[in-house]
């Protein structure tokens, strides 16, 4: 069984850009540590010999023309972009 | 007059014969879900004033252009986007957020003819079993709003069993549609994987994820699958099949049907009366000429971890692109950029949304991803050929769709596990890519029971079939909930 510690779920909230507080990281760290060893089932299993499924139809390498598009106009892109200025993205500044 | 118990074909000849218009159902459409929603919560956006606009417009269309499906309402669930009508997902992170384009599956609708009336709630990014981790409120089960609907499509299978609206689509992951149409006592098909186009569908796990109808019935299913069926070419994943007529397909004949039965799915934790409620429809399908035999799908119980671990790492993948720069929620508590990422997506995301992304994350890290990613990939092949293998002698299999009926709102939130159980039945089939339907098959107490008819791949045909010949013998999607009749007309 293995043991999720608050380190490692800050460490994967942090992989993941999540901000975690120590008292979240420990409720997540007993819920993860249940959900996971619940996932050690799995290990009963032999699969040296199966090889992994990603993906259930038998597809391979769906290709498209190469051709050139017109995209979206940049009015429409922005409509959902909180600032803006002259057609381009504002975020806060982060650099000093 | 009063539409809203009506089938497709029944508005349709009340709108050939003069007795209705296009307008006069979306006004009581409308009227209808504003008198009820108080109380269900199905709905998050309206699209009213739109949708009586397109109304209007479609009934100066000449009859003859007129399909099956023409002029009849339409609720979509949040994750699926619809050109300026608020798409949330049911997310804080999308608050507002006003799609740009249209999901194909929008598109096709209105190719349809179908009026949009809104949007409905959903768990936040489709994960969950009961609508408690919606951001914006919890829709409640019309058979007693005391009970969760399901989920996540819980708002679409809400909507329909109150009669709000007749057509709703839903998405299903690993259950997401079967699961809350069982709840709620509706009909509720998740197509073949590839069937029908994922474009614009806010992705959860691309490898899973299908859009699929829920209707009150197994004919008006058929028609809303045909509908929104076909390859798409903004979908690679999308399937370039050809679409029968799915209801033609609806021919009442069953005879010499081959039912397999798997024991698995009647283990331990399955209650009683669910079990009974499938026994007895079995001997409805028996007499009706179908041949029912056990089966064993020996690898159902590594299911729901499998389906944990590839769900949650690809939504840990997908879920990548919130990050508050281009659309939806920001903080204004950063003064890094990291920060700025950090806080964004901790205030955006709802707790089982950052359990599932840490989870993916945590499986998908190195030293990890052979142990849980790679592992799980390669039991998905073993319960894929369960069901290769029974689909070879076998045209159906047949289970319940839950192991229980619907359970009380705050039940069993806070207990991750025991709410993934809810999937178990429902989850091998996404991980196969098989279509399967949930249609009424009795209830426990007061809440509906649903019987699971599970496919081989692209053979939604013999589904439907099988479907409707037990709809037809039986009375479950007749019984409506008292808060059916509730409302004044």
């Amino acid at each position: 069984m293995a043991k999720m510690t608050k380190e490692e779920v800050i460490e994967v909230a942090h992989l993941a850009r999540l901000a975690i507080t120590d008292e979240e990281a420990i409720h997540f760290a007993e819920q993860l540590e249940a959900i996971t060893n619940a996932m050690e089932l799995l290990n009963e299993l032999d699969t040296d010999n199966v090889e992994p499924t990603t993906h259930v139809l038998p597809m391979v390498n769906v290709l498209r023309e190469d051709k050139a598009e017109a995209g979206l106009p940049r009015e429409t892109v922005l409509k959902n972009v909180k600032e803006h200025e002259a057609g381009q993205v504002k975020v806060p500044t982060i650099l000093e | 007059m009063k539409f809203y118990d009506k089938t497709a074909a029944e508005l349709q000849e009340m709108i050939h014969s003069n007795e209705a218009t296009i307008s006069e159902i979306t006004k009581q459409t409308i009227e209808r879900i504003n008198e009820l929603d108080p109380k269900v919560d199905a709905f998050l956006a309206m699209n009213e004033e739109q949708a009586m606009a397109d109304a209007s417009e479609m009934d100066k269309a000449p009859m003859e252009q007129r399909g099956p499906l023409f002029g009849l309402p339409i609720g979509v669930k949040d994750n699926i986007m619809t050109e300026g009508l608020v798409t949330t997902a049911s997310s804080r992170i999308l608050e507002g957020f006003n799609p740009i384009y249209n999901a194909t599956v929008v598109e096709k609708l209105r190719a349809a003819g179908m009026v949009i009336v809104g949007k409905l709630n959903m768990d936040e990014f489709a994960m969950g079993s009961s609508n408690e981790n919606s951001y914006y409120k919890k829709t409640r089960n019309p058979w007693n709003l005391d009970y969760v609907p399901g989920g996540s499509s819980g708002g679409s299978t809400a909507a329909v069993a109150a009669g709000e609206v007749p057509f709703t689509l839903g998405s299903d992951t690993g259950g997401s549609i079967r699961q809350p149409a069982a709840f709620c006592g509706v009909v509720g098909m998740k197509p073949t994987y590839g069937r029908v186009s994922r474009f614009g569908l806010i992705a959860f796990a691309s490898s899973l994820d299908q859009i699929g109808p829920v209707t009150r019935n197994v004919k008006d299913n058929a028609l809303l699958l045909q509908a929104i069926a076909g390859h798409d070419e903004k979908d690679s994943t999308s399937a370039d099949v050809e679409v029968p007529d799915f209801a033609a397909a609806l021919t009442g004949d069953i005879n010499g049907l081959r039912i397999g039965v798997p024991k698995e799915y009647f283990a331990e934790g399955v209650s009683e009366s669910a079990k009974k409620a499938v026994y007895d429809a079995l001997d409805v399908l028996k007499e009706k000429g179908a041949t029912v035999e056990e089966i064993s799908l020996p690898h159902s119980k590594y299911a729901l971890a499998t389906y944990y671990l590839l769900a949650s790492s690809e939504a840990s993948s997908n879920l990548s692109r919130f990050d508050g720069i281009r659309y939806g929620y920001r903080t204004n508590k950063a003064s890094s950029l990291l920060d700025f990422y950090m806080n964004t997506r901790a205030e955006g995301f709802g707790d089982e949304v950052k359990r599932r992304i840490m989870l993916g994350t945590y499986a998908l890290s190195s030293g990890y991803y052979d142990a849980y990613y790679k592992k799980a990939q390669k039991v998905r092949t073993l319960i894929k050929k369960d069901f290769d293998d029974a689909f070879e002698n076998y045209d159906v299999i047949i289970a319940p769709t839950t192991p229980t009926p619907a359970f009380k709102i705050g039940e069993i939130i806070d207990d991750p596990l025991t709410m993934y159980a809810n999937d178990i039945l429902t989850i091998p089939v996404n991980l196969a890519g098989v279509p399967a339907i949930s249609v009424p098959c009795g209830f426990e107490g007061d809440m509906p029971l649903g019987l699971q008819i599970i496919g081989n791949y692209f053979d939604e045909e013999t589904v439907y079939r099988v479907a409707d010949v037990f709809e037809k013998a039986t009375d479950f999607h007749k019984i409506t909930p008292q808060l059916w009749e509730g409302a004044a007309q």
